[in-house]
């Protein structure tokens, strides 16, 4: 019962998630299948990994408005580095990733040292690196290696591929996060970051790990987004930009930063594409779907902040 | 976003000595115009800059609506969408060919923005959902209205005759939009620095919990502010309508970025309570300026995207070491 009330959130993500998967599942027209599971799941890592992206800035009371540039940028560059021989597929995997953490340490590095607000130097930086990826790569276009998109976008032994790499890497981030000296710093840092200084923690370059893990992941999306559409196209971003803030909101992140966790996050981002493809199979007009798609977004994240209509002292509030 | 920034400058009632930040900004409009004119000697003309003041009302008014709001602490996503739907809905009624229905074309466009805003505001004050996030899904729902409505074509009907004589016309030879503007600008002026009202905006911006423990109607007043960053947002999409002529989908997505930028190196603070109008006002201005001749420059878009990017964070940079020194 302890457990419950103090992961009541999380519970909450899940349920809701549970709920959309079942009601998913009921309508679409194939009923349950690991063909149907695999092509939920890579939607769903596609946004999960955007959203834990957003997830690393936001728990330093940050916010990433270039998550869908660097998304974009990272897939127009692999649509260029990850095909050829198996030693230039995996060099080119990891330049890949390179140059999204990259991105995030530049962004980290206005914010920290240049003392730039997030929202705004990331909406400056992010409109950088969408002009370089559309200067990359002005159409879709490029080739990924088959094989290895053929390994990460199908299913091992009938379950889907990506499922099982998000879970790892949800469990991968766990134990870190909530074990080690840095990654409790981070939810210090987001949670009271005078309190951070004072206790000796180096909150800066904290800070500056945090924005480029950031953009490790963001990376780890566009890397993903190539597997799965074997191109690379330099307009992708704007929708992950918006989709992996709302993800992190009904994950149970808390924008102020400091709360929520990378289960959290991912939870959101599955919620979110569970709900765009129940509207395709709704069986709604076409035209309305982008509205019942909208009031869904929008009746989620009421829910989760429901918890605000029930504190007592009206003070607590603006705490 | 409603936290307490360290270091956070109060805001500067006295308006008497020059805002450095808005010097800056200044200097920058100047370099870029004198820059342009090294290359293109017709952007030193009246009419081109004259015509520069026109388009720059369209960012200018949709950048006192923001700015209201990021006074606050807050953010408002939904300007795209409340551009658009305003703009569906003005020239629907006013292509209707029903006498009545067209008269009712500008007033129904405004109310519409304020009621998209005092549903964002409501959000906000009554659920405290961070306002990135409600003001986003709330453009989502309306994204859908607007795809709902037109079917996905390019909605029917005809701009308000008076949206176009604001965009187009002139009085005595400056453009009507740019003398909306000023009026727009100095009322919100006389808002900010004299009113109670003004100063509950600054001192929300500053800390909610203070202003709430001094008695001040909090919900009441965030309500207000996004009713009337709505009720401005539909103004400057009324303006653009008749800039254009017309409605059509996305019409809004443009001004989002370019609208917050404005405020933002205009020196108004993103976490809210500081910030001055002059510093929006030179700000759309000069948003406007560096978008105008970066496409008189024939710049391709990618080219367009890094050098706005970049300059844009080159001030923000100037600008934040330069306070921190």
């Amino acid at each position: 019962m302890i457990w419950l009330r103090r992961h009541a959130r999380l519970a909450i993500s899940v349920v809701l998630l549970a709920v959309l998967f079942a009601l998913y599942i009921a309508i679409h027209p194939r009923g349950m299948s690991v063909y149907v599971m695999t092509i939920w799941s890579n939607q769903g890592a596609l946004l999960a990994l955007a959203a834990l992206a957003q997830f690393f800035v936001v728990l330093v009371r940050g916010i990433d408005l270039s998550v869908g540039p660097v998304v974009a940028l990272t897939n127009v560059a692999a649509s260029y580095l990850v095909s050829g021989s198996g030693l230039q597929v995996a060099f080119g995997a990891l330049a890949v990733l390179v140059v999204g953490a990259a991105c995030g340490f530049a962004n980290g590095a206005a914010v920290v040292y240049g003392r730039v607000p997030p929202i705004v130097a990331t909406l400056a930086s992010g409109s950088i690196y969408s002009g370089l990826a559309l200067l990359l790569r002005p159409t879709p276009g490029g080739t990924i290696d088959d094989a290895v998109s053929d390994a990460v976008t199908y299913d091992l032994f009938k379950v889907p591929t990506s499922l099982i790499l998000i879970v790892l890497v949800v469990l991968l981030l766990a134990i870190p996060l909530r074990r080690t000296r840095f990654g409790l710093s981070l939810y210090a840092i987001g949670s009271a970051r005078d309190a951070a200084v004072m206790t000796g923690i180096r909150v800066p370059a904290v800070t500056l790990a945090s924005y480029a893990i950031g953009g490790f992941f963001a990376a780890l999306a566009g890397l993903y987004i190539s597997m799965v559409t074997l191109t690379g196209d330099p307009n992708i971003g704007p929708a992950y930009t918006l989709n992996s803030i709302a993800a992190v909101v009904i994950g149970g992140v808390a924008l102020s930063g400091g709360v929520g966790s990378p289960l959290g996050a991912v939870l959101g981002a599955f919620t979110l594409k569970t709900i765009s493809a129940l509207m395709f199979f709704s069986g709604l007009p076409p035209l309305a779907q982008p509205f019942f798609e909208g009031a869904i977004l929008a009746i989620a994240i009421v829910l989760g902040a429901l918890g605000m209509l029930r504190v007592r002292s009206r003070l607590e509030r603006f705490a | 976003m409603s936290s307490l920034a360290p270091g956070a400058s109060r805001p500067r009632l006295s308006g008497l000595r020059i805002d450095p930040s808005v010097a800056l900004v200044v200097a920058g409009c100047v370099v870029i115009v004198l820059g342009a004119g090294m290359v293109s000697p017709g952007v030193l003309s009246l009419g081109y800059l004259l015509q520069q003041l026109q388009i720059a009302a369209i960012v200018g008014i949709l950048a006192t609506g923001a700015m209201l709001v990021i006074l606050l602490g807050q953010i408002d996503l939904s300007v795209p969408l409340t551009i658009t739907g305003t703009a569906i809905v003005s020239t629907s009624l006013a292509g209707s060919g029903n006498p009545l229905l067209e008269t009712l074309a500008i007033p129904a466009g405004l109310l519409g923005g304020t009621l998209i805003g005092t549903i964002n505001g409501l959000g906000v004050a009554i659920f405290r959902i961070p306002a990135m996030v409600w003001t986003l899904a709330v453009n989502a729902m309306l994204l859908g209205m607007t795809v709902f409505y037109t079917g996905g074509f390019k909605p029917h009907g005809a701009p308000p005759p008076l949206a176009v004589l604001m965009a187009h016309g002139r009085f005595a030879g400056i453009p009507n939009a740019f003398l909306l503007w000023l009026l727009v600008g100095a009322a919100t002026t006389f808002m900010l620095k004299r009113t109670v009202f003004g100063t509950y905006i600054y001192a929300m911006g500053q800390s909610q919990r203070a202003l709430f423990l001094a008695g001040a109607p909090i919900g009441r007043t965030t309500v207000a502010v996004f009713a009337l960053a709505g009720f401005l947002s539909s103004l400057g999409g009324l303006l653009l309508t008749g800039y254009a002529n017309q409605a059509y989908q996305g019409m809004g997505d443009a001004y989002l970025m370019p609208v917050i930028a404005a405020v933002v190196i205009g020196g108004t603070s993103i976490l809210g309570g500081s910030g001055t109008y002059l510093g929006t006002f030179v700000g759309a201005l000069f948003m406007t300026l560096l978008s105008s001749i970066l496409s008189l420059l024939q710049m391709p878009d990618a080219a367009r995207q890094i050098i706005f990017g970049g300059i844009i964070l080159g001030m923000l940079l100037v600008h934040r070491s330069r306070r921190a020194a």
